[in-house]
């Protein structure tokens, strides 16, 4: 008994490591991508997750604010300037000594002038004598700073960078990607498991061969292709229609290979009992395949949508890269180049495409599991 | 693309392809029944209508660019001049190939085997623990995201700031709090590859525990049974039944991640773009094909010789899909 139960004390310890570490750099990534630009370049993100000390610099107000009171001349002010919820603790006057004084202490400036600060920010400054400099002076704070998040990232990214766009432009080609092969593949792998015709042998063969195809071999003959269709209609290679049929023909093998294997399994007693009764193939198609199969697509449809929102190499072959028509992977591979110290923009917007794969993974995930599964296949 | 266009474009999309298979069965079906012959019903014309698309999509998209990508590579770098081998003498030659022939054969050792354990382990944990499908959902995650948003999560982790800086990246942050040096990660050769392998290990992990898990299920109970009564501890139980049994099944992921890492190109040219010694073959081929107005010749060899390492694994991959097909 103590054995078992030591035994589930170290399964749970290593399996709780490996859900850390799994988890860990996509959290960062999302707690990244709501903070603050400024802090994002300065200090790691687990640090935004708790009240943190920092020290930083400000500037009081300058000679303009000040008015007499009691002979003395006072600037008065918050030295944050806005609200910010930070908890100052100490500050200091040089930058040798920066928390020389303590919260509500005086410290005196070397023309004689005092000041005192509280914990939000507020300060008095006063002097014997008018005040005379323009910026003010000044003042080392350390301060304690609660976690805060933003989402102005988030609006930088989807309006100025043009990452909303690509997120649109990937949705054009991502859903007509899915839709077509599924259309064109259910009726083909009906065809290949249903129907009796010359050569029908050698076209499930040639099927399961083009499994072994790795897209890149037809790279450069497809564009080649698209570039004599472009030249003799004068319209441009990289378009739309285009990249779907390119996803069409690069899913085209595995979803009849997939779809077939499902249809195939389907109880054929079924499908004679209709043929009896005088129905013919698009009768059975439409009443009998379409609503049995409806688990298989799923299946088939989640796994080469995502497949098709996560590609980034047919997106940078068959479309062009401008605004209109760029794809959110290859967006974000550009964003690496052009911004790549820009960590408020990689983060956001690698999350902004990350958000259609997670809400299919966790609202769809057992369909996404069956397809995987099933569809080890995909050359 | 505006959002009105990008609906216009969809419906438009995909009414062609429906339109197509509705019209042509409707007038098939309208033309059959005036001459009224119910046997020619289902005459050779729905075959073809039923087949045609597809035949021609995979005629087009499939087979014909096999051909032609092997013609080029015998051609130069315009597609126009026959050259015989010497592109494929060209790329033995090129030391950036062998390069990429090493790291590729780097990964192939690593990631497979590293995605395969990982994905055991955790899978026969999991099975175990009342909050095991929690984790192994949070483990199967990364499955869903691209390579490249994987790149960009995988960059700020190894991102690297001078020494007296405040290190933003993780792994770096750990570093220092051990009091070692920052690095930066992704420049330092060989070992880099090793970094840029370990988010192809995290995204594959899930795949290869998801599918463990299904199979775990089919470990009869007794022989743990039996096994526990004998005195076997948990780790005896794993290493002498559950590795033995799932032999099927690790080869099965073994191949399927196999597959993957030798076409394995987004992580790289996100993070590296095969700089400081990471290039791939599949990165390689890419520059060669596209960058500087390309050179379909060379870039083929590059698509060739992919497929070649492919196809034995696919081949056996396939083999095994249909041998369970039977059963």
């Amino acid at each position: 008994m103590k054995k078992s139960f030591f035994s589930s004390i170290v399964s749970q310890i290593i399996l709780l490591i490996f859900v850390i570490v799994w988890i860990i750099p996509t959290f960062g990534l999302l707690i990244s991508s709501f903070r603050d630009k400024d802090l994002l370049a300065t200090s790691g993100w687990w640090t935004s997750l708790f009240t943190t000390e920092i020290n930083e610099i400000y500037r009081t107000a300058g000679y303009e604010s000040q008015f007499k009171e009691n002979n003395n001349y006072i600037i008065k002010g918050n030295i944050f300037n806005t609200k910010t919820g930070k908890k100052i603790k100490s500050f200091g006057i040089t930058s040798k000594n920066i928390n020389e004084f303590l919260i509500n202490e005086e410290a005196i400036f070397k023309d004689g002038s005092k000041i005192e600060i509280s914990e939000t920010g507020d300060y008095i400054w006063k002097s014997q004598i008018p005040f005379e400099n323009k910026k003010g002076k000044r003042v080392f704070i350390t301060a304690s700073s609660p976690p805060k998040f933003t989402l102005n990232n988030y609006k930088e990214v989807l309006l100025n960078e043009g990452v909303g766009q690509a997120f649109i432009n990937t949705l054009a080609v991502a859903i007509p990607s899915t839709v077509i092969p599924l259309i064109i593949c259910s009726f083909f792998a009906y065809a290949l498991s249903w129907m009796r015709f010359f050569g029908k042998d050698l076209l499930l063969a040639t099927v399961i061969a083009s499994l072994v195809v790795p897209l890149q071999m037809s790279l450069i003959p497809l564009l080649s292709l698209y570039n004599d269709i472009s030249n003799l209609f004068n319209i441009s290679s990289k378009s739309y229609p285009g990249v779907w049929m390119a996803h069409t023909g690069f899913g085209l093998a595995s979803t009849t290979f997939l779809l077939r294997n499902f249809i195939k399994s389907l109880p054929h007693e079924m499908i004679e009992a209709a043929r009896v009764d005088g129905a013919n193939h698009y009768d059975i198609f439409k009443k009998i395949i379409l609503p049995l199969s409806i688990p298989a697509f799923a299946s088939v449809f989640i796994l080469q949508f995502l497949w098709v929102w996560n590609d980034l190499l047919v997106g940078l072959v068959f479309l062009d890269q401008v605004p209109s028509e760029i794809i959110i992977t290859a967006k974000l591979r550009e964003l690496l180049g052009s911004r790549g110290e820009n960590w408020e923009i990689l983060t956001t917007g690698a999350f902004v495409s990350m958000t259609v794969p997670l809400l299919i993974f966790f609202l769809l995930q057992r369909y996404f599991i069956r397809g995987l599964v099933a569809g080890s296949v995909k050359g | 693309m505006t959002i009105f266009s990008l609906f216009v474009y969809i419906f438009i999309g995909v009414l062609v392809c429906v339109a197509y298979f509705h019209l042509s069965n409707f007038l098939l079906d309208f033309f059959t029944e005036k001459t009224s012959k119910k046997s020619i019903n289902d005459s050779s014309i729905r075959v073809i209508i039923f087949i045609a698309p597809g035949f021609i999509v995979l005629l087009i998209f499939i087979l014909y660019p096999v051909f032609e990508t092997v013609r080029l590579s015998f051609y130069d770098k315009y597609g126009r001049d026959f050259v015989g081998i010497s592109n494929y003498i060209w790329a033995i030659q090129n030391p950036e190939f062998k390069r990429a022939i090493l790291n590729n054969l780097g990964w192939l050792l690593i990631v497979p085997t590293l995605s395969t354990f990982f994905g055991l382990v955790i899978a026969n944990l999991a099975d175990k623990l009342w909050w095991g499908t929690i984790a192994k959902s949070l483990i199967f995650m990364p499955m869903a995201i691209s390579f490249v948003g994987a790149g960009v999560i995988w960059k700020f982790v190894y991102d690297y700031r001078g020494p007296g800086d405040q290190q933003i990246g993780f792994l770096n942050a750990i570093i220092v709090f051990l009091g070692y040096e920052p690095q930066a990660w992704l420049t330092i050769p060989l070992w880099n590859n090793l970094f840029l392998m370990a988010v192809m290990i995290w995204i594959q992990t899930g795949l290869a525990m998801v599918i463990f898990s299904a199979a775990l299920r089919g470990v009869p109970k007794d022989m743990l049974e039996a096994a526990r009564i004998d005195g076997a501890n948990e780790l005896k139980i794993f290493t002498s039944i559950i590795i033995p049994y799932l032999q099927q099944t690790i080869l099965v992921i073994w191949t399927i991640i196999t597959i993957l890492v030798l076409k394995i190109f987004d992580i790289i040219l996100a993070l590296t773009n095969g700089m400081w010694q990471t290039d791939v073959l599949a990165n390689l081929m890419y520059d060669w094909m596209f960058r500087g107005g390309g050179d379909s010749g060379r870039g083929s060899v590059f698509a060739i010789i992919i497929m070649i390492a492919v196809i034995p694994i696919m081949i056996l991959n396939i083999y095994r899909h249909k041998e369970e097909q039977k059963i």
